[in-house]
């Protein structure tokens, strides 16, 4: 028999041909997936082709434009015409151009390119979001990228595994990103440094999907390699459709060994905002005193589904955006988008006085499409408020939920959804 | 390895929007980028960092993105090492596969000031500050983390294991 192990260390033994793995081990595993992005890759092909002429695998390498595009100048538009030409000329499947492209983790998870069971690499740090499907997936540099475009494997040091035990229900208005944010804020931004953050308990099937992939979206803000949910009937309901090849879904051993168990009662959880310069640094809404906002950015890879437009489109509606505050909504991919104009939300947020844009990441890294000058300050759905994150270094990004923010943008200040609801 | 460099003193989580902004990711060009290098925190440091000089941090060192720009614009700067109380997992990695050498010292205080000059010695896994005369041990790589970065990164590593292939 082999040790009782937790989910990440059974995939982990699955992929790298062992009956079985320990935290601290050092393994070779197969990769099912390799993905990177206009930023990470351009540096990847080079160091790829002192490598290799050829891919290990032309269906197991996504590679998605999102960062700089549509390209906000000339070298950014370098850099795309660079991931382009690799793309044609090895002639990669999964090459999403701009007017078919989305926020990478928004798009790879929709358009099933991730499934239970599987092991995913990406060279972007949020990789880590398709853990909510039941996968290993993690965040590397495009080194890592590009050796693995060339052998289709990587190595890995096991991590131990952090239980996070879910109970009750989410009340309205407060979402994945609260949890997640709560979560962070318990443990800090090194919490869960070099170890796997693995969901469980009866809170988890109240959970949507949109729920768990911002919740494994940021389990990097708390150090985590990365942040895995079981695969349930709401997991599988979500993956019909889209999900064509099999896959091998994975549970945790009864008895598998968890460092710290940390217990949420999602009941009890209120909506919360992280103020700058950190994640960990997350205080209750409404403790917030009267906090005035230039920008509110709606989207990203956290919070840039379906759901969380319907979040602030049901907080929109016949409201005005405060004369004070630039609204920005950015749809995380071309499915949503269309999704959200079919909806009316789009026709909402326009009449609120909002800006709807295609899909980018724009505005959270700082790249276009909504940078801060000196002093500004802005409440965010994405995931990280680090200094000069989005704009000028003495600018401020506080992290919220999309109702959060689609309130605050309303009132002109921090504010909480019922405030406005 | 050996090597003797002054201390760039640091804090707890520096992350690496401020190792190397996105702002300026519009270029891949690490030359262009170690012009940049830590100037969110610490505007001086581009301008006079020395060749084989050494960053001193705290924990979590590295946090935030998987931008392999930040060790590379640190690396293209003239940085030899950086030493740090902890490292987030993706710089870790990253810099050992871009044959940038960390020295990971553990929790706790760690007695080294800005402008101390280092001497560190990673074949015998021993380091002095050379201002107090202290001296600390430097952890081993472990398994074939060792042989990556003794190949000099995670390419020419690749290179060795596909030619031992074919
Ligand atoms: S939306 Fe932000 S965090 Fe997500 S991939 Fe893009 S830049 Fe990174």
């Amino acid at each position: 028999m082999a040790r009782a192990m937790t989910m990440t260390e059974k995939i982990f033994a699955a992929h790298a041909g062992l009956s079985e793995v320990q935290p601290g081990q050092l393994i070779k595993a197969k990769l099912d997936l390799v993905l990177g992005n206009d930023i990470t890759s351009p540096p990847a092909i080079k160091e790829f082709e002192q490598i290799s002429d050829k891919v290990f695998d032309k269906d197991k390498i996504v590679l998605v434009p999102d960062h700089f595009t549509p390209n906000k100048d000339i070298k950014s538009a370098e850099m795309a015409k660079t991931m382009r030409e690799f793309a044609r000329k090895q002639n990669i499947t999964h090459y999403f151009e701009v007017g078919r492209m989305g926020i990478e983790h928004v798009l790879l998870p929709e358009q099933g390119l991730v499934a239970p069971g599987e092991v995913i690499i990406g060279a972007d740090s949020h990789t880590c979001t398709y853990g909510a499907v039941g996968a290993f997936a993690t965040g590397v540099g495009s080194t890592d990228m590009a050796c693995a475009m060339a052998t289709g494997e990587t190595w890995f040091k096991v991590p131990a595994s952090i239980k996070v035990e879910l109970t009750g229900k989410l009340t309205k208005w407060v979402s994945g990103k609260d949890v997640v944010l709560t979560l962070i804020g318990m443990i800090g931004v090194d919490g869960a440094r070099y170890q796997s953050l693995e969901f469980a308990g009866p809170g988890v099937a109240s959970l949507t999907m949109t729920d768990r992939l911002t919740i494994s979206n940021m389990a990097i803000e708390a150090g985590a390699k990365n942040g895995i949910f079981p695969v349930d009937s709401i997991t599988e309901q979500y993956l019909t459709g889209r999900v064509k090849r099999a896959y091998t879904p994975v549970a945790a051993d009864p008895g598998a060994e968890y460092i710290r168990t940390i217990t949420i009662n999602l009941e009890k959880l209120t909506p919360v905002v992280a103020l700058p310069h950190l994640p960990e640094n997350v205080r209750p809404v409404s403790e917030m005193a009267l906090t005035p906002i230039n920008q509110v950015i709606i989207g990203s890879c956290t919070n840039g589904r379906i759901e969380d437009l319907a979040q602030a489109a049901a907080i929109f509606d016949g409201k005005q955006v405060h004369e004070d505050v630039r609204a920005i909504i950015i749809p995380g991919s071309q499915d949503v988008y269309l999704e959200a104009v079919k909806l009316g939300y789009v026709e909402i947020f326009v009449k609120a006085g909002a800006v709807v844009s295609t899909p980018t990441c724009g505005p959270c890294l700082g790249g276009h499409m909504g940078i801060m000058a000196k002093g500004e300050r802005a409440v965010a759905t994405t995931n990280r408020n680090f200094r000069g994150r989005m704009g000028h270094v003495d600018s401020e990004v506080y992290l919220a939920s999309p109702a959060v923010a689609a309130a605050s943008a309303v009132l002109g200040r921090i504010a909480g959804p019922e405030e406005v609801a | 390895m050996r090597f003797t460099g002054k201390v760039w003193r640091y804090g707890d989580n520096v992350d690496t929007d401020v190792i190397i902004p996105a702002r300026y990711l519009n270029t891949a060009d690490m030359k262009e980028l170690a012009l940049h290098a830590m100037e969110d925190i610490d505007p001086t440091f581009a301008g006079k960092v020395k060749e084989g000089d050494m960053i001193v941090a705290g924990k979590n060192f590295g946090c935030g993105s998987s931008r392999e720009h930040a060790p590379g614009a640190l690396k293209a700067a003239g940085v030899a090492c950086v030493v740090a109380e902890s490292f987030a997992r993706i710089f870790y990695r990253n810099a050992i596969n871009i044959g940038l050498p960390l020295i990971e010292l553990g929790e706790g205080d760690i007695n080294i000031k800005a402008g101390d000059m280092l001497a560190v010695d990673l074949a015998a896994g021993q380091a002095e500050n050379l201002a107090s005369g202290e001296k600390f041990a430097i952890p081993a790589l472990p398994g074939f983390i060792q042989d990556i970065a003794q190949a000099g990164g995670l390419v020419p590593y690749t290179q060795q294991l596909l030619a031992k292939k074919k």
